[in-house]
């Protein structure tokens, strides 16, 4: 069974994050789209830690026998790891349509350029 | 028939030796082409020097890398009008003396992009060092297998497009490193490549934009593409509206 304390204190650790998610939604600092992975890694966390019974019965599903709250560990690095592959994605839309931009940008300004004018 | 106005593509970075220069080849070659030199960002007088040579000059605001700087070039010849495009590389190697080779093929119909290779029979007897012909060769054989088709040069920038190909790369090009990837993705979207044999001049400035470092980079990032490009669909360009 989980030791009580390790339940309460990773309960409280992830009612912090989803707190601090949320108020970074609130001042505007983090775009709900996303701060929905976020706040499922927290939502997710807090159940598995607050309900202790439920983390035990995952931990005999996958064969941790030992020590339950590893697999808290293991859960949330699989959700950080989701995040990071998540934004990963994000650059790289973002780094193409950062290139598209500048094409862009240059285009027009050969086009707005006076003739015989030379580029700076 | 459209009109056969003809563009030659020049992207180039910090050659403000070289670019003068290239650009006044291709006017002596003679082929009736306007000249286009995209600046990727050099910090040095690049575009300056390709003004004052008389090619009209696209700046991009910072460097994209070569696959970025020659999609820019074949989006200005889209939006121009141009029906050929060729593209040489600014620090001189690919000699425009060699461009009718390229260029009749594709205004006989006989293709839509052809490619200049120094590996074709009838080419250079070119020889670059061990580690880069293995390399080539390794590509070129991958890439014959993939589009069914010898291939003998997967690298050569060297190239002169019809319409199609010009509005298939100014839609999609491969970011940096790109050669590979393009003629993988001209055969794909059904389009005719055709390799001739040229002729490449050793480098007069600069250096090949593949250093030893980053060559290894370059193996296993083109192989990653063209191995994730088996499993991507493509589509077919749509025809000249």
């Amino acid at each position: 069974m989980t030791p009580l304390r390790i339940s309460i204190a990773a309960s409280v650790a992830s009612v912090l994050l989803i707190l601090v998610v949320l108020e970074l939604i609130r001042s505007r600092r983090l775009r709900e789209r996303y701060a929905l992975l976020w706040l499922a890694t927290g939502v997710v966390l807090l159940v598995l830690s607050a309900w202790r019974g439920g983390l035990n019965t995952i931990a005999g599903w996958v064969g941790v026998t030992g020590y339950p709250p590893a697999v808290l560990f293991a859960v949330a690095t699989l959700f950080i790891l989701v995040v990071l592959l998540h934004y990963s994605t994000v650059i790289s839309r973002l780094s193409d349509q950062n290139s598209i931009l500048a094409q862009r940008v240059a285009l027009l300004e050969e086009r707005v350029r006076p003739k015989g004018e030379a580029p700076d | 028939m459209p009109e056969r106005r003809g563009i030659a593509i020049v992207p180039a970075y910090r050659e403000e030796r070289a670019i003068g220069g290239v650009i006044a080849e291709i006017r002596d070659a003679d082929l009736d082409l306007d000249v286009v030199v995209v600046d990727d960002g050099s910090s040095d007088g690049t575009a300056a020097a390709a003004h004052a040579a008389g090619a009209a000059v696209v700046r991009l605001p910072f460097n994209l890398g070569i696959g970025g700087a020659v999609q820019t070039g074949f989006k200005y010849a889209l939006e121009h009008g141009y029906h050929l495009a060729v593209r040489l590389d600014g620090d001189g190697q690919h000699l425009p003396g060699e461009l009718p080779k390229l260029i009749a093929p594709v205004l006989a119909g006989e293709a839509d992009i052809v490619v200049g290779s120094r590996f074709a029979e009838g080419g250079d007897d070119y020889r670059p060092p061990l580690a880069r012909r293995l390399g080539i060769g390794l590509f070129a054989r991958i890439v014959s297998l993939l589009v069914r088709q010898r291939v003998t040069d997967t690298t050569s920038g060297f190239q002169a497009l019809n319409r199609r190909g010009i509005r298939l790369f100014a839609a999609d090009y491969p970011h940096d490193y790109p050669e590979v990837e393009a003629t993988v993705m001209v055969v794909k979207h059904q389009l005719r490549l055709l390799e001739v044999p040229v002729r490449m001049r050793e480098r007069e400035h600069g250096r090949s934009s593949i250093t030893a470092l980053r060559s290894l980079y370059y193996v296993v990032k083109v192989l990653l593409a063209l191995f994730v490009g088996l499993f991507r669909r493509y589509a077919v360009p749509l025809e000249e509206r």
